[in-house]
Parts: C-alpha cells; structure tokens; sequence
C-alpha cells in the first residue's frame, strides 16, 4: 500500500499548479516529496532541470514552502521571525530588512511587525506564514493549504498577494479544499484521490469535460464519488 | 554560513528572553540550589562540630573507668553527658527506650564492678608478667586467681543516625577505653614493681598531624564551599539539558523545524548556533555561582569560595563540562518526541548522572563495582576536573584529559544527534 502510485506530473514555469482531492489522496504527501521532506520510494522527479539526489542544497534556494502549520516561533515578533528565516535562505543587512517591511507592508502586517506572533489572530498568522517562505523571491512556490481557518479579508489578501508573485514569474503549486478558490486562482489543476491522479487540466477544460458540471466540485464529487473520506 | 550561525544565535537568545520559566530554570534555580545545599551542608557540619551532642550515661559501675569516662566525654567538644532525666537516674531501659524513640541519639551503658574487675583483670596480668620475669617475691605464696570475664560497655543508637556519625563515636568511644585500659596496665605495673615514685610516660608516643595542601605559600583549606560550589554548579549546567531539549521537541512539534528542513541550511549550522547560545549561558550560569560563592556566602555565615588562581582553569572546565551538557540535550532533543518525554527523562538522567558522578556521595566512598561506573558519567570527569584544579592545584596540562573526554561525549552525542535526523529526514 503506497501513498501515491504511478503519479505523473509536469508543471510548467509560471502556472498556478492546484492540487486537489479528498482528505488521505496523498496531497500533503506529494507536497512533502516535491519539497524534500519525506523519500520517495521510487520515481523520479526534478525542479528546474535538477534533482534531489545531487542537486539538494540548490532545490532549497530556488524553492519556498509556506507549509500547513504556522511554521513560526510564536514568542518572536513578526520582524524577528522573518529576519531569522530570511537569513537562513542566505539574505542578509539591508536587503533583508527592506524585503521583511515591504512584504509586511503589502500583506497588511506592517503596524504588527513589533508584535508577538502569539497574539496574532488565525488570518495575521498565515499571512506572516506566506511571508516567510517567500523571502527570497523563489522561482518555485510550494503551499499547502495556505487558506485553511482564516477569515475572507486575509483569504483575499493572501491570494491577491500570491497572484502578484506568479505574475512575477513564481510557479505556483497549491493544496487546498476551497475549490471555489482553486477554480478562480488556478491556471492548471489535478485531482488526486487513493494516491493516483485521475484527471488533470485547466479548471475551464475539467469542467466541460464532465457531463453536467458547472463548476469544479461537480467535477470533483463526479471523479471522487460522495463517500466520506474518514480515516485514522 | 557564519551570518547564518549568528541569526540562529540571536534568534535563541530571543527565545530565552521571552520565557521566564527558562530563565528561572536556568538562571534562578542554580542559585537557589548552591546556596541551599552549601548552607545544610554547612550547618550540618556546624551541628556536629559547633554544637554539643547530648547523650545518655548509664553508670552501673560507680568507679573509676566510668569517671574518666564521664570525665573524658564533658570535656570533648562533640558531647554533653546526661546521667540523669526528671532528677531520677537513668537506666539501661530508660535509656533504651529515649534513644529509639530518637529523643536522644546515642546512649552508653557501662556494666556493674567495670572498674574493679579491670583492676583485677590488669593486676592478674602483670602479676603473671612480673613472675615470669622472677622479679616476686619467692616467699609469697600463690593466691587461686579469681575468673574475670570480659565486660562490655553498651551503646544504643538512635536508628536514624546515619552509619558514618556512628563509626565516628564508636571509634572515639573506643580511643577512650583504650586510653583507660593502657593507664591502667601502667599503674599496676608501677605498683607491682614497687616503683611508685617513678613516673612512665603516659601521652600518646605516636601522633599524627594533617598536611594541609600549600598554593603560593598559603594554606587552602578545603571547606564545605570549595566541595560543593563547583559539584553544584556542575548540576545546574547539566540541568541545562532539560531547557535545550524542550527548546529542540517545541521547534519540531511548531513546525519550524520542517520549515527550516526546507531552507538551504544544514542542521549543523542550527546545532552550532544552539551550542554558543547555551554554552553563553553555561558560563554566565558559571560566574553568577561563582560570584555567589566569592562575594555572598561570607555574609550568609558560609566561607568565601576560594577561587584565586584557578579563574582561568575553572572557567574552561565549566566550558566543557557546558559542551558535555549541551551534547546530551541535543540528542535527547533529537530523538523525543514530545516535551513530556523530553522533560522527565532529562531531568532524571542528570539526577542519575550526578548520583553516579559523585555530586552526593564521594566516588571513593562508593562499592568496588559504583566506582567504575562513576568513571562513565561525564559529570564525573567534570568534578574531578574541577577538584583537580581548585582542590589539587593542578596544572592546564593535567586536566587535559578530563575536559578531552567531556569535549568527545559532546561530540559523539551530537554526531549520534546529528545522524538520527538525517537518517529520519533522509530525502
């Protein structure tokens, strides 16, 4: 029993790549190996031309990961997490300390950046979240569920902001359960479910590829079915 | 690299200010800790030495032996003799029952006819000595000698009393009746040789005198401070242990662990950034116990540790004993999963380590088989290495090979630490 089986992907340079599917489809799991934390046990994969076996340390200054988890020392300010974590994508003086104001600045959080992160709310948290992985300006930017718990203003702004990033050059690849969200902000689309990937396309081309969808979660319940996905 | 390792030193430092319960654990608690055991330590010793010890006499003999006896123990300096409670003498049974309720923690009983039956015992003994030599006169005729059977003084102790107080008295109470004995062989002696004018010399022919350790001339004298400041101190920065793996299991369990995974850094560079914060903190945590010790103890009634000359030596045995400390955290970190599993067992394995070390009980006071064990706790080699500077006034050179075993358990822990993450991580 695998996580993923026979999965084949090619994500293009520039696209907003979403990656869909019931809770237990091998999302999270995929994310993980694309981002070098979990070993695949066979197959093969490369980011720009380069793979992890030779090319690990140059992976890591080419992508960003804002992952699930506010992935931030709660007890240091925003400024302070995101000084810490720029430095260590190899940012340093000035230039770190301008990108830190002004990502702060365009996300909303500038008047927070002296604040503790454990006083932030769900929606400031996740935004600083983002920050932290986009620092360094990746060419590739991995996120998984970077919507998940937080209120509509903080959910725009966070999509508003990713927008600006792929039309920047970014690469995108996304989880999420918002398929309402996946359909607007995607460019390409795969649903995955049971590890294997059953369809994938732009959100347009998948709906008018199955019979009497209108929008992405019909396609998602047609290709995925109605049963619940529990599982411990 | 070396930015990156400061940004993570910054950022631990940072962490650290913001959590007062670590600050107290690391900074506050040691204080606490060498100032109490120091001052117990002290006054216990004060108790036994300063203070008199009360104890039971039972005098069944009236004669001679027991008024030396009685005589002998007022005028030691550890004891006042009590011979009677609510005005009434005591007895054997009185003066059971008061020391193993633990009213009282010592009592002696001396038996009925003790003096006379010595005398007769010593006389008899002479006497044959005498003859033998043929120096009685022949004329006299040969009384039966009487039978005199061994007597025995009895001493009760309070159960509570610990082993080593005991062997102390029943050592010195046997000196006594030693003392008594061999005075009284040489009176008999002098009686029966009829030379009651000549005088023996009675003192003691061999004695001993301690040597006390000179440095620059001047005598150190080991006291209750200069043991137990650098054995508690050497707790406390193993106690750093318990900080640093929670610091380590919390970073996993926020996730900044993954995210750091995922940035260009290796985790060398996160565990040497850990290591100068925490051996920063070893070192303060040094010099606050240090400067309690020098600058505080004499106006709390405890002597001033004596640290002149050994700054630089100790300073570098507390670095690396920090070193040792800071491994161990670091693969307790490592591999726990959680703070309860981290917290526990940290905390009781320094307890462990310092028992086995001989932060309690003297290595050398330990069994055979506890002795070479105590070999294998790094907060063995640490004490001994401070002992060896403050105590022995040993060289740089000499505790080389005790901060070189506390720098390679640093480096095995953190090698181990180091290799079950990547094999855990392994991508």
């Amino acid at each position: 029993m695998y996580s993923l089986n026979n999965v084949s992907l090619n994500i293009n340079e520039g696209q907003i790549f979403g990656l869909l599917g019931p809770n237990g489809a091998g999302k999270t799991t995929l994310i993980s190996m694309l981002c070098g934390l979990v070993k695949s046990t066979s197959g093969h994969f490369t980011i720009d031309g380069l793979d992890y076996q030779h090319h690990s340390s140059k992976i890591k200054k080419i992508i960003g990961v804002v992952p699930q988890e506010y992935a931030l020392y709660p007890t240091l300010t925003a400024r302070e997490n995101l000084l810490y974590f720029g430095s260590m994508y190899g940012l340093k003086g000035s230039d770190l300390k301008d990108k830190v104001i002004e990502t702060l600045d365009l996300l909303g959080l500038l008047k927070f950046a002296d604040k503790q992160v454990q006083t932030f709310s769900g929606g400031m948290k996740r935004r600083v979240n983002l920050i932290a992985g986009i620092l360094h300006n990746p060419k590739v930017l991995f996120l998984d569920e970077p919507t998940v718990g937080v209120d509509v203003h903080s959910k725009k702004a966070i999509i508003d902001y990713l927008k600006v990033l792929n039309q920047n050059g970014t690469t995108i690849i996304y989880t999420s359960h918002h398929l309402a969200e996946a359909e607007d902000f995607c460019s390409h689309i795969a649903i995955l479910d049971q590890g294997q990937i059953y369809a994938q396309d732009t959100p347009l081309a998948l709906i008018e590829s199955t019979k009497d969808a209108r929008n992405l979660e019909d396609v998602f319940i047609s290709l995925t079915g109605k049963a619940l996905r529990d599982d411990i | 690299m070396i930015y990156k390792i400061w940004m993570s030193v910054v950022k631990e430092f940072l962490l650290l200010k913001r959590d007062l319960g670590g600050l107290i654990i690391l900074f506050v608690m040691p204080l606490v800790l060498v100032i109490a055991v120091t001052l117990i330590q002290d006054s216990t010793f004060k108790a036994v030495t300063d203070s008199k010890l009360q104890i039971l006499l039972v005098d069944n003999d009236k004669g001679s032996v027991s008024k030396t006896v009685f005589e002998n123990l007022e005028k030691s300096k550890y004891f006042t003799v009590v011979t009677q409670i609510d005005n009434k003498p005591i007895t054997e049974e009185i003066a059971k029952e008061n020391v193993y309720k633990g009213k009282f923690q010592l009592a002696i009983v001396i038996p009925e006819n003790l003096s006379s039956d010595l005398q007769t015992k010593v006389e008899q003994n002479v006497e044959k000595i005498v003859s033998n030599l043929g120096l009685t006169d022949s004329t006299s005729t040969a009384e039966p000698q009487r039978i005199i059977k061994e007597k025995e003084v009895k001493l009760y102790f309070d159960p509570a009393v610990q082993m080593s107080f005991k062997n102390a008295v029943m050592s010195s109470i046997d000196k006594m009746i030693s003392q008594i004995e061999t005075k009284s062989i040489y009176s008999t002696f002098q009686k029966q040789l009829g030379e009651e004018t000549i005088d023996f010399e009675q003192k003691n022919f061999i004695t001993f005198k301690e040597i006390i350790p000179r440095i620059n001339n001047k005598e150190v004298r080991p006291n209750s401070v200069q043991h137990n400041v650098p054995a508690w101190t050497l707790f406390a920065i193993f106690f750093i242990v318990i900080p640093l793996s929670i610091n380590i299991v919390k970073e996993k369990s926020q996730g900044t662990f993954v995210r750091l995974r995922t940035n260009p850094v290796s985790n060398l560079v996160v565990i040497i950034g850990k290591t100068i914060t925490y051996s920063i903190i070893c070192m303060i945590q040094f010099y606050m116990m240090v400067a309690v010790a020098v600058f505080l103890f004499p106006s709390i009634g405890l002597p001033s540790l004596n640290i002149e000359g050994h700054f630089l030596l100790t300073s570098v045995v507390a670095l690396f004993s920090g070193f040792a400390a800071i491994g161990f955290g670091i693969l307790l970190g490592t591999i726990a999963s959680t703070q309860e599993q981290s917290a526990p067992f940290g905390a009781t394995s320094v307890i462990i380590l310092a028992a086995i070390g001989g932060v309690w009980v003297p290595v050398f006071a330990m069994p055979k088989i506890m002795q070479y064990i105590a070999k294998s706790s790094p907060m063995n080699w640490g004490l001994e290495a401070f002992y060896d500077v403050l105590l022995r006034n040993v060289s740089f050179v000499e505790i080389i090979p005790r901060i070189s075993l506390l720098f390679l358990f640093f480096i095995i822990t953190t090698s181990i630490a180091l290799f079950y993450d990547k094999k855990k991580r392994a991508v």
